[in-house]
């Protein structure tokens, strides 16, 4: 771990120094012990304060869709191989320039969640090493062989009759304070204006009643449906611990299911939602 | 405040007078101008006869259906949604129902996962000749919608919590 760190360092000195970036986005200690907080390192003296540990739980990539980052020259960001997916989404839906952004990649064995637990990304990560970066530091992990392994979740909704799963997300969504922390965590979500705002006419009602929290968790999963890279960032950042990526994983397996699409894989693929076959499926269509 | 039919519509939300008297199914067709829109029109001056319980919304194609429409629609008091187009190959605009189909494959699971009832909604291709099958399809739908009944979960979510 602690020789990532020097690395990163080392990288993102050289990088600020020889002026091959603006910024360098990455990781610092947070004000907690076990956190990390994200940080924006303009000058080489203050590359020190980057680091690289279990507790990088944030995707840095939503710092490329800010104006501020959106407005460099070029940006430099460290990224673990499930951040650099997001990367690969925004290049296809071309949010992001290539020459624009410097990909610091760092390998990685997983990291953990506040209360020390293993998210499910990782423990089904296809992604350890990455392969998509201009630079690369750490040792090569070995990924788990079955990325399909995150999908085990969705099982105890399949299980239930359509009365059931429906009660469960009324109960869930009734937790939900539109605070719309899942929508800026999201490095997908990349509108400047979102619907949710747009009040003429009113799409997604704005108050948290049942109704609206209901509309608004549908249309977000919606737009990210086929897009969605499964960082769990959305997931990370909901205060009222709504299991937000139960809907976008079985949004993914819907769409890799249906269309055969993994998204943040390549970044010359069509997103599947901006294209067709002639031979969907048809058969729930009278 | 006494029970009155007006306080009683307003709480259905339903707007109509009668609604608060005998329920009739409100379904809301999301219709493409160019094959369903025509293929409805035929119906009509063919002097065909069906269930008088379709609200028709004119689209320019299936492919600007936006799966918000639905949830408008069903927050607004519908008690079935239909979205109908062009077969496929058939798109004035090329390809706008091969895009449709497959919004709608993705918005149906997402339906589907948050538990919706999905004999609430129904997808059809109808061409512009083919009034009979729009008048069939009305009908089965309105059938099915009349077994259900009224659709309140959803718009009735606004009340609870």
């Amino acid at each position: 771990m602690s020789d990532r760190t020097d690395k990163i360092r080392e990288v993102a000195r050289k990088w600020l120094a020889d002026g091959t970036v603006e910024a360098v986005v990455g990781w610092e200690q947070g004000t907690y012990r076990e956190k990390c907080s994200p940080v924006l390192v303009r000058k080489p003296e203050d590359a020190d304060r980057l680091l690289f540990n279990d507790r990088c739980t944030n995707n840095l990539m939503t710092y490329l869709k800010r104006d501020p980052v959106r407005g460099m020259e070029k940006v430099g960001v460290v990224a673990k191989g499930c951040d650099i997916k997001s990367l690969i989404g925004l290049l296809q839906e071309s949010q992001v320039e290539r020459e624009k952004v410097m990909v610091l990649a760092v390998t990685c064995e997983g990291v953990k969640k506040d209360d020390g637990t293993v998210p499910i990304k990782c423990q089904a990560c296809d992604v350890n090493t990455p392969t998509f970066y201009d630079e690369i530091v750490g040792e090569k992990v070995a990924s788990n062989p079955d990325p399909e392994a995150r999908f085990k979740d969705l099982e105890k909704l399949d299980a239930m009759t359509p009365a059931e799963r429906n009660s469960f997300w009324r109960e869930e969504l009734d937790k939900c304070i539109r605070c719309y922390a899942c929508r800026q965590a999201c490095p997908l979500c990349i509108c400047s204006r979102c619907i949710a705002e747009k009040n003429q006419p009113q799409w997604v009602e704005t108050s948290p009643h049942p109704r609206g929290n209901f509309s608004w968790n549908l249309v977000r999963a919606y737009h990210l449906a086929g897009r969605c890279v499964e960082c769990e960032a959305c997931e990370t950042a909901c205060p009222v611990n709504i299991p937000l990526m139960l809907l976008n994983r079985a949004m993914a397996r819907t769409v890799k299911g249906a269309f055969d699409y993994e998204a943040g894989k390549d970044p010359e693929v069509q997103p599947p939602l901006r294209t067709f076959n002639l031979d969907d499926d048809n058969s729930f269509i009278l | 405040m006494s029970e009155s039919p007006q306080s009683e519509t307003q709480k259905d939300g339903a707007g109509l007078p009668e609604a608060a008297t005998s329920w009739e199914p409100r379904i809301v067709a999301f219709i493409c101008n160019w094959c369903t829109y025509t293929g409805a029109d035929l119906a009509g001056t063919s002097r065909m006869k069906y269930p008088p319980y379709v609200r028709v919304i004119k689209i320019p194609c299936t492919g600007r259906f936006d799966p918000l429409f639905m949830i408008k629609a069903f927050e607004r008091g519908a008690d079935g949604v239909l979205v109908s187009g062009c077969h496929p190959g058939d798109c004035h605009y090329t390809a706008g129902n091969y895009n449709a189909r497959r919004k709608y494959t993705v918005f149906k699971a997402l339906l589907e996962t948050l538990g919706m009832d999905m004999d609430r909604v129904w997808f059809s291709w109808i061409s512009a000749s083919e009034g009979g099958k729009w008048v069939d399809t009305i009908r089965k739908f309105t059938e099915v919608i009349q077994e259900k009944g009224p659709f309140r979960e959803y718009r009735e979510m606004i009340d609870v919590g």
